[in-house]
């Protein structure tokens, strides 16, 4: 039993350095898919919601937040899924978003499309196909520097 | 008849299911490598859709099994997906214009379901139409751009439509399952989103340059579960083949 339970603010930092598990330059709190946490008696509960529901990184994310809580000397967890309301691209966060562009996949776009080209920063881009290598990404091709790209597609 | 909320759930869950598996079929075959990701991303979003079906369906029968036992431990008379998802893959063209039919319908019946007065239903129904929208924009382009394609193009996907065509009306029967669904305000009737699926389907076809074939013919028995296609079973081979090897394998 945890006798000193550390304060949500906390736990929040601490999942704040958590990767996400396919896109590791952005954590879990810049996904913005951990939508509530709370104590329950001794138990913490952590409300979580997948971004895609075939999604095979949900379970591992579960299985990450439950071994870094642990480690942190959280004993007692209960990790929720909550599917309504539906994740939302909307939820990045600006950190997440910048931390995406750095690493070469253009943030989502309320337009539906890169505004962009992550490396040249040219604006004349075109989609190759609305599926990329995860369920979130879309591949572009940037027209100047021709240089194919990853779109986190807006959902 | 069981538990209609037991079938109607299983329903929305074997479509998902089924189609989903066929879709995986592509996986490492399909004509272009991106064709091939955004297969086989369709085939997971379906997939990943049945599961959050099954588990209810499982949860709302209450008889100790989960999603995992409803897809590999029941055999194709339980099955109660519509005769369209079952239908074999063929070409890319069969393929496309069976996503595209069955997306049509699936998002205008997932849109209603979002008014669900179950909420779980409406939760998982609100999830499921984000990803069939971008299922439907793929799909419908790439029967357009097949179809007002090459003259190879356009004869495969007019035959693909013409071997199809004739699976589209199971989608609007309404049964009495149906019909408890609507009584408790749970899912819409299928019949009242013919309409919107008819003129949409003509303005789709139309940009396709493809014939809407005549006659109102339609198969059926997949949603009752009356009468599957011998595909079904033959899917199933392969589908269940560990569970059916060995029983209660786990790793
Ligand atoms: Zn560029």
């Amino acid at each position: 039993m945890v006798t000193d339970k550390p304060s949500l603010d906390t736990v929040w930092q601490w999942l704040d350095a958590l990767p996400d598990p396919e896109i590791p330059a952005i954590s879990l709190t810049d996904l913005g898919i951990i939508r509530d946490l709370r104590w329950s008696g001794d138990t913490l509960e952590v409300t979580v919601t997948p971004t895609y529901s075939g999604c095979p990184a949900t379970q591992v994310i579960a299985m990450d937040i439950e071994t870094a809580l642990n480690d942190r000397g959280i004993e007692t967890l209960e990790i929720k899924t909550q599917l309504s309301p539906a994740w939302t691209t909307d939820w990045l966060t600006e950190r997440g978003r910048a931390r995406l562009a750095d690493y070469g996949i253009a943030p989502p776009q309320p337009a539906g499309g890169p505004s962009a080209c992550p490396l040249c920063k040219s604006s004349n881009v075109e989609r190759i196909s609305q599926f990329g290598s995860t369920p979130c990404k879309a591949q572009w091709r940037c027209t100047d520097c021709l240089e194919p790209f990853d779109y986190f597609k807006c959902i | 008849m069981s538990d209609p909320l037991f079938e109607f759930l299983c329903r929305m869950g074997d479509n998902a299911l089924v189609l989903g598996h066929r879709v995986s079929e592509w996986c490492g075959v399909a004509p272009a490598l991106e064709e091939d990701i955004a297969l086989a991303n369709t085939a997971l979003d379906l997939v990943g859709q049945a599961t959050l079906w099954l588990d209810l369906a499982a949860e709302v029968e209450g008889a100790g099994r989960d999603a995992d036992a409803l897809a590999f431990r029941r055999d194709v008379w339980d099955f109660r997906n519509l005769l369209l998802v079952e239908q074999p893959n063929g070409d890319f063209g069969q393929t496309m214009m069976r996503q595209f039919l069955f997306d049509a319908w699936h998002r205008a019946y997932l849109a209603a379901l979002t008014d669900s007065s179950d909420t779980r239903i409406a939760a998982i129904a609100e999830k499921s139409l984000k990803e069939v929208t971008y299922h439907l924009d793929r799909s419908a382009e790439t029967v357009i751009g097949l179809g007002d394609g090459t003259e190879e193009s356009h004869r495969r996907m007019q035959t693909a439509l013409d071997r199809l065509f004739p699976f589209v009306g199971e989608m609007f029967v309404t049964d009495e399952v149906d019909a408890a669904m609507i009584t408790a305000c749970i899912a819409p009737d299928p019949r009242s989103l013919r309409a919107g699926f008819d003129s949409y389907l003509a303005e789709v076809l139309a940009e396709a340059k493809l014939i809407q074939p005549s006659g109102d013919f339609s198969h059926k028995g997949g949603k009752s579960g009356a009468r599957h296609s011998e595909h079904l079973g033959h899917m199933l081979t392969q589908m269940q083949w560990l569970q059916r090897a060995y029983p209660d394998a786990t790793w």
